[in-house]
C-alpha cells in the first residue's frame, strides 16, 4: 500500500516516541520518512530494522513491517531479509556505538557486499541509552562517563570506512541539514547497492551535558556551525592547510556502481 | 522414486533441509560441520528463490537466517561448539520473537577450540540453557546417517508448528559417518499455522503458538526481542507482561513434551536400562543384541525432556546412561527418577566400546542398584 499522506509512515499508536527532550533523532527519522514518502515506496514492501541503542528504537515508530534486533547485528539480519525478499525497500536505522563498536565487523561485511540497502546511523558520539559511555566515534579529549578524563582514543571516521570497505553511496550530513538528509536518503536509497548515510546528532542528555555544549538548540547550532562541506575540507588538505578541530565534514563522499548484492531485478 | 545413496551425515542434514524445502542457508565455515554448509552452497543456487550466504562470523549467520525466516523462507545455519556459543545471544532472539529456524550443530570437543575434528556431546546443557534468560528449545540427536535426514525434516517441521528455533544435536562421528539412506520421493511438511486477519501478531488462542505473519504479508508487524505485548510493541516496564510472555512462551513447547518426544524403547522389563542418545546409542544397540538382560531407552528428542517415560520400566534397578561427556543428560533423568543413574561419561573423542558399557552392566546387575 502506498501512503496518501507522510504520516501514514508512522505507526502512530507508538507515538510519542521515548526520545529525549532536544534530541535530534526524531529529526532524522523525519527526513527518512520524507524521503521514503517523496520516493512513494510500498509500506508493505519495506522493512525497517535495527539493532539496539536510542536510534534502534526509530523502525518501532514505523508503519511497516520491522525487526528490531540485537545489538550490533541489524545489518547481518537484514542481509537475509534482503536476500529472502530482494524486491524489499530495506533499511537499518543504528548508531555509532550500535554499528561502529559491536557491530563493526557485520559494517565493513556490509560495505564489502554491497548488499542493496540503505543505512542511516544517527552519530550522537555516545553511547545514549546506557546512560553516556565513550563510543569508537566520542572525539579525542571529549568526556563521557567511561571517559571522565577524556577520551584518548582516535574515533573511526564511518564514511571513509564505508567507502574504503565499499559501500556504492556514502554520505554525511548533521541533523541541522534537513533537506540535504533528507536528499541524500532519497539518493541513498535510489542507488542500488549498500548505501551509507552518517547523521551527526545532537545528545543534549550525554554528550552536550558532559562537554558543556548545551542544550538541544545549542547543541545543534554547535553541528551545524562546526559544519564543512567536503569539497571545502579536500582543498585545505590540498593547500596543507589545517583543519581546526571538532568539525564535521559533510558532504556526498562517493556515489558509484560496483556490483551489486540482492538488487532488484 | 525414492533413491538409495551412500553419504556422510552433514550432508545427509543437507539433504533433509533440501527435501523439507529449506530456501536460505547463512553460516560460517567450522569444522566438523562444513560439509553442511558446502552441500547447501551447490545445491540452494539450483533452486528456485534459493539463496546460501556465507557470512563474516556464526553470530551473522543465525541472523541472517533469522532474517529470512521473516520473508517466510524455511531458514537454517549449521555449526560447531565455538561458533554455537556466539550463536546464543540471537539464538534467545529467535525464541523470544518466536522465529522458525533450524540449526544444525555437528558437536566437537570443546570447551574452546578443543578437538575440533574429534565427536563429543558436551553441548547438550548449552542447547538447552546456554542463552540468557528462561527458555525452552527443542533438541533433536540423530544415532544414523539415516536419522540426520529424517530428523532434519522433521526439525523444520517442528520449528514451524512451535515457532521456536529447533536444533540438530549431531556429532562428528555421525556427521563425518558414510552409510547407505533411502531418500524418499517426498516428506511430510507442515509449515506455521497461518494467522487470521484479526489476529494480533502475538496473540494467541489456547494453542498458546500465535499464528505466523511473515513481512510482506501486508499486516505490518513489529518484531523485536524487548519483552513485548500481542502487538509486537515493546513493554519491558511491567512485570506481569514479562511473566505472561515468558511463561507462554516456555509452555507452548513444555506443555506438548510428550507429544513431542520421540524415543525408542528396546527390552523395557530389564533390570538393567542404559539411557542414550545420539551415537552412543549404536554401542547400547549393539550390546542388547547381544546381552538379553539389558535394555535400553534411546532418545531421539532430547529436549524437552519426556520424563514421563522413565516410569515405562517397571523392573528397573539401575538407569546407566553413557555420554560423551562427562555426564550432562544423566542430571537430567536424575532429577525425575528414584532409581539409581550412572554415568558413563567419555570425552576425547571416541565411542564408548560396548566392552566397557558390558563391564557397568555387570557391575550394576547383581548388585540391586547399588555396586
Amino acid at each position: 500500500m502506498k501512503a496518501q499522506v507522510k504520516e501514514d509512515w508512522f505507526r502512530k499508536d507508538r507515538l510519542p516516541h521515548i526520545f529525549c527532550v532536544g534530541c535530534g533523532n526524531g529529526t532524522i527519522i523525519n527526513c527518512v520518512v520524507d524521503a521514503v514518502f517523496h520516493l512513494d515506496l510500498d509500506i508493505d514492501k519495506t522493512v525497517f530494522l535495527s539493532g539496539i541503542g536510542c536510534s534502534s528504537r526509530a523502525p518501532g515508530y514505523m508503519a511497516s513491517d520491522s525487526l528490531h534486533t540485537t545489538h550490533g547485528r541489524a545489518l547481518a539480519f537484514a542481509t537475509g531479509v534482503k536476500l529472502g525478499r530482494p524486491e524489499f525497500d530495506v533499511i537499518v536505522y543504528t548508531g555509532d556505538g550500535d554499528l561502529a563498536a559491536i557491530g563493526g565487523n557485520h559494517f565493513i561485511h556490509a560495505c564489502r557486499r554491497n548488499i542493496d540497502m540503505t543505512v542511516v546511523c544517527m552519530n550522537n558520539q555516545i553511547y545514549g541509552m546506557t546512560g553516556g559511555q565513550g563510543s569508537p566515534c566520542t572525539p579525542i579529549g571529549k568526556l563521557s562517563t567511561t571517559t571522565p578524563y577524556g577520551a584518548q582514543e582516535t574515533p573511526f571516521d564511518l564514511c571513509e570506512l564505508a567507502v574504503g570497505a565499499g559501500a556504492n553511496y556514502v554520505a554525511r550530513w548533521t541533523s541541522y541539514h534537513v533537506k540535504e538528509l533528507r536528499n541524500a536518503v532519497i539518493t541513498g536509497i535510489e542507488t542500488p547497492g549498500l548505501s551509507f548515510i552518517e547523521v551527526l546528532c545532537q545528545c543534549p542528555t550525554s554528550f552536550g551535558n558532559k562537554n558543556k555544549i548545551g542544550e538541544g538548540v545549542e547543541h545543534a547550532s554547535y553541528l551545524r556551525k562546526n559544519a564543512m562541506l567536503l569539497q571545502k575540507a579536500r582543498r585545505m588538505e590540498e593547500e596543507g592547510k589545517k583543519i581546526p578541530p571538532e568539525t564535521f565534514i559533510v558532504g556526498e563522499y562517493v556515489k558509484r556502481s560496483r556490483p551489486v548484492m540482492g538488487g532488484k531485478t | 522414486m525414492s533413491q538409495l545413496e551412500f553419504v556422510q551425515g552433514n550432508i545427509a542434514c543437507g539433504k533433509g533441509a533440501i527435501a523439507a524445502g529449506c530456501t536460505f542457508f547463512g553460516g560460517y565455515p567450522i569444522t566438523p560441520s562444513t560439509e553442511v554448509a558446502e552441500y547447501m552452497a551447490a545445491a540452494l543456487p539450483k533452486i528456485e528463490g534459493g539463496c546460501f550466504i556465507q557470512m563474516e562470523d556464526e553470530i551473522a549467520g543465525i541472523a541472517c537466517a533469522i532474517g529470512a525466516a521473516w520473508t517466510g523462507a524455511r531458514s537454517m545455519t549449521a555449526t560447531s561448539g565455538p561458533g554455537f556459543s556466539l550463536m546464543m545471544e540471537n539464538i534467545g532472539y529467535a525464541f523470544m520473537t518466536e522465529t522458525p529456524c533450524v540449526i544444525v550443530n555437528v558437536q566437537r570437543g570443546g570447551p574452546s577450540t578443543g578437538q575440533p575434528t574429534m565427536a563429543a556431546q558436551g553441548d547438550m546443557m548449552q542447547a538447552r540453557y546456554g542463552s540468557h534468560g528462561d527458555y525452552s528449545i527443542i533438541a533433536l540427536c540423530p544415532a544414523t546417517v539415516q536419522e540426520c535426514f529424517e530428523l532434519t525434516v522433521k526439525a523444520f517441521n517442528l520449528s514451524d508448528q512451535f515457532r521456536c528455533p529447533v536444533f540438530v544435536m549431531t556429532d562428528e562421528i555421525i556427521g563425518h559417518m558414510r552409510e547407505r539412506i533411502l531418500i524418499p520421493d517426498s516428506v511430510e511438511i507442515i509449515r506455521p499455522k497461518p494467522a487470521k486477519p484479526t489476529d494480533l501478531p502475538f496473540g494467541t488462542d489456547e494453542s498458546d503458538i500465535p499464528g505466523f505473519l511473515p513481512f510482506g504479508s501486508g499486516q505490518r508487524i513489529h518484531v523485536t526481542g524487548l519483552t513485548h505485548d500481542e502487538r509486537g510493541y515493546p513493554d519491558s516496564s511491567s512485570y506481569q507482561r514479562h511473566e505472561m510472555l515468558i511463561k507462554r512462551l516456555v509452555h507452548k513447547i513444555e506443555s506438548r513434551r510428550h507429544e513431542i518426544a520421540d524415543y525408542e524403547i528396546v527390552n523395557p522389563d530389564a533390570k538393567i536400562i542404559f539411557i542414550c542418545y545420539g551415537v552412543p546409542a549404536r554401542t547400547v544397540q549393539q550390546l542388547a543384541a547381544q546381552d538379553k538382560a539389558i535394555g535400553y531407552l534411546r532418545l531421539r528428542i532430547v529436549w524437552p525432556f519426556p520424563e514421563e517415560v522413565l516410569k515405562q520400566f517397571k523392573n528397573v534397578t539401575t538407569f546407566i546412561v553413557p555420554e560423551m561427556n562427562l555426564g550432562m543428560i544423566s542430571r537430567e533423568i536424575e532429577r525425575h527418577t528414584a532409581i539409581p543413574v550412572v554415568s558413563v561419561g567419555k570425552i576425547g573423542g571416541d565411542l564408548h566400546t560396548a566392552q566397557e558399557l558390558q563391564e557397568v552392566a555387570n557391575a550394576y546387575k547383581t548388585a540391586g542398584g547399588q555396586r
